[in-house]
């Protein structure tokens, strides 16, 4: 059976290449950084969880002082990008489809064909499996079809990564901030100032506080997921569908999205915010959420009217 | 009740504010926000190189940045571009709401895996907006055109978030379901995504006046 062990050996893989392509190229920070992370990969199921630990405070302090830096690797000028693309057309589109299309039709071939009762893949794991086969048989059709140097893919790879930078593993880090404040009981203290501040008797007032909780809860976290329990427990249940008898469907899935505009207005939802704008070389990071705000804020207001009208006055 | 790990939060916010490294940031938060829960400095560094060892898949994609730094040298960029180019009519605007509603409807039927910021944004949407832009309206300036980006990537986000939940075997739907059956209320996922589709409608409209309103300003901006 494929388990995520296999990616994350892949990955790790990756990361050593681009490691030693760091250090002769002389970027000792860069060399270091990904090292660790390779180790991470490799090792981490292996090591202890203070050592994995130590691999995170020692990745953070060469980010956290400097040490990470663009790289520049030998590439293709402009003149001779527009000309090669001018030869290979719209074929050079292909490649690029391989990725989504394994990973999306390979997950509805497994889940909805006999092809699940294989047990090939770890259960629950498909997609993201599927998404590594796919970046190999696109690696391969690419390196047959354009007859690139050895090294290029690797290298081209290295510039994407060096111009993300520390904002490369920003996600997986916030991911475990989020398990240290559920550890650290931050949930239920929210929840608890939550359900303390709502003022009796009216259920507009309550919709609009658990539906800010929501969005003000997410943009702490970076994520809905971590909100959701949270507020649902502290005002959605026991208040809004309890107290006032509303319907329970609205109140979860429009709340959840409530939660969603919270994300597209915080920096600590970087896969979705700050990743993109490093990957789109803006020189603003926060130039992603700016163009965001503008759409999450009406949107939230129609969440609260959508959670009044469907949940109360439909409903009743 | 002891509100001290509420630090943590504090820590972010400002750090954040003050712009200093996000992964000082975020460490320092974690750490501060245990040791101020309780624990001692070992067991909260234990908790952190778990949960980030727990998380290892979310850096896994990375792996498909060899792949598109590869047909970027052979000229990807470019050729999304000359599509845009090619065509009679395109506006930036047309573009981004076509795409916005080509990402909420793939998503409302679990495709959500199409699409994304490495893999599309960046080689295919970001530059075919950028030239569509510039066909209607001339050289932009450099913030404008950072704009005319930032709003692709944005397009992708509003498109995935207010699509998928429409999708009834999806993460969030299932999370919702699950804290409401052991609250005592068992749920369909189907009786809680068809309530994603109204919010999916006001984003589409939202988000799609929002772009268009953007592809008119460039038009005054560059006059």
């Amino acid at each position: 059976m494929i388990t995520y062990e296999w990616l994350y050996v892949l990955a790790g893989a990756f990361f050593a290449i681009w490691s030693l392509l760091s250090l002769r190229d002389g970027r000792w920070g860069n060399a270091g950084f990904w090292a660790l992370l390779a180790a991470s990969f490799l090792l981490g199921s292996h090591v202890s969880e203070f050592v994995n630990g130590l691999i995170v405070l020692a990745m953070v302090a060469i980010a956290g002082f400097g040490g990470l830096k663009r790289s520049d690797p030998p590439t293709t000028g402009k003149e001779e990008r527009v000309a090669s693309s001018q030869r290979l057309g719209n074929r050079l589109f292909l490649p690029a489809l391989i990725v989504p299309l394994i990973a999306v039709a390979g997950t509805l071939l497994y889940n909805y064909t006999p092809l699940g009762e294989t047990a090939l893949f770890e259960a629950r794991r498909e997609t993201l499996i599927l998404f590594g086969i796919g970046v190999l048989v696109a690696l391969a059709v690419a390196m047959v079809w354009l007859r690139p140097p050895a090294l290029a893919p690797a290298e081209e790879g290295r510039r994407l990564l060096d111009s993300i930078g520390w904002a490369a593993i920003l996600p997986q880090m916030l991911a475990a901030l989020g398990a240290v404040f559920a550890l650290a009981g931050v949930g239920d203290i929210i929840g608890g100032i939550a359900g303390s501040v709502i003022p009796e008797g009216s259920v507009l007032l309550t919709v609009l506080v658990y539906a800010l909780g929501m969005a003000i809860f997410t943009m702490i976290m970076g994520n809905a997921f971590a909100a959701f329990p949270v507020m649902a427990a502290a005002i959605g249940i026991p208040l809004l569908i309890e107290g006032y008898g509303g319907n329970p469907a609205v109140i979860g899935a429009v709340g959840m999205l409530a939660g969603f505009c919270g994300t597209l207005m915080t920096p600590m939802a970087a896969n979705f915010n700050i990743v993109p704008a490093a990957l789109l070389e803006l020189r603003d990071q926060n130039a992603v959420i700016r163009q965001q705000i503008g759409t999450a804020l009406p949107l939230w207001v129609c969440n609260v009217a959508i959670i009044y009208v469907g949940a109360f006055l439909l409903w009743s | 009740m002891n509100y001290w790990p509420l630090a943590g939060i504090a820590i972010v916010v400002i750090g954040f504010a003050l712009r200093f490294n996000p992964l000082m940031v975020v460490v320092g938060a974690a750490l501060a926000t245990g040791v101020l829960a309780g624990f001692d400095l070992v067991a909260v560094i234990e908790a952190l190189g778990k949960a980030f060892n727990d998380n290892r898949y979310i850096s896994v994609t990375w792996i498909i940045l060899p792949v598109i730094g590869l047909l970027e040298r052979y000229g990807l960029q470019q050729r999304a571009r000359a599509v845009i180019e090619g065509m009679r009519g395109a506006t930036m605007g047309k573009l981004l709401v076509v795409y916005l509603a080509f990402r909420q409807l793939t998503a409302a039927i679990g495709m959500k895996d199409i699409g994304g910021h490495p893999q599309a944004v960046r080689p295919l949407v970001a530059p075919m907006a950028e030239a569509a832009a510039e066909m209607s309206h001339g050289e932009l300036p450099e913030d404008e055109r950072e704009k005319v980006k930032a709003m692709a990537a944005a397009t992708d986000n509003v498109g995935l978030f207010f699509g998928e939940d429409i999708f009834f075997a999806i993460a969030s739907i299932l999370l919702i379901q699950g804290v409401f059956e052991s609250a005592g209320y068992p749920l369909t996922p189907l009786q809680l995504s068809v309530w994603a589709i109204p919010t999916a409608i006001c984003a589409f409209l939202i988000h799609g006046s929002r772009i268009l309103a953007m592809d008119r300003r460039l038009g005054r901006v560059s006059q």
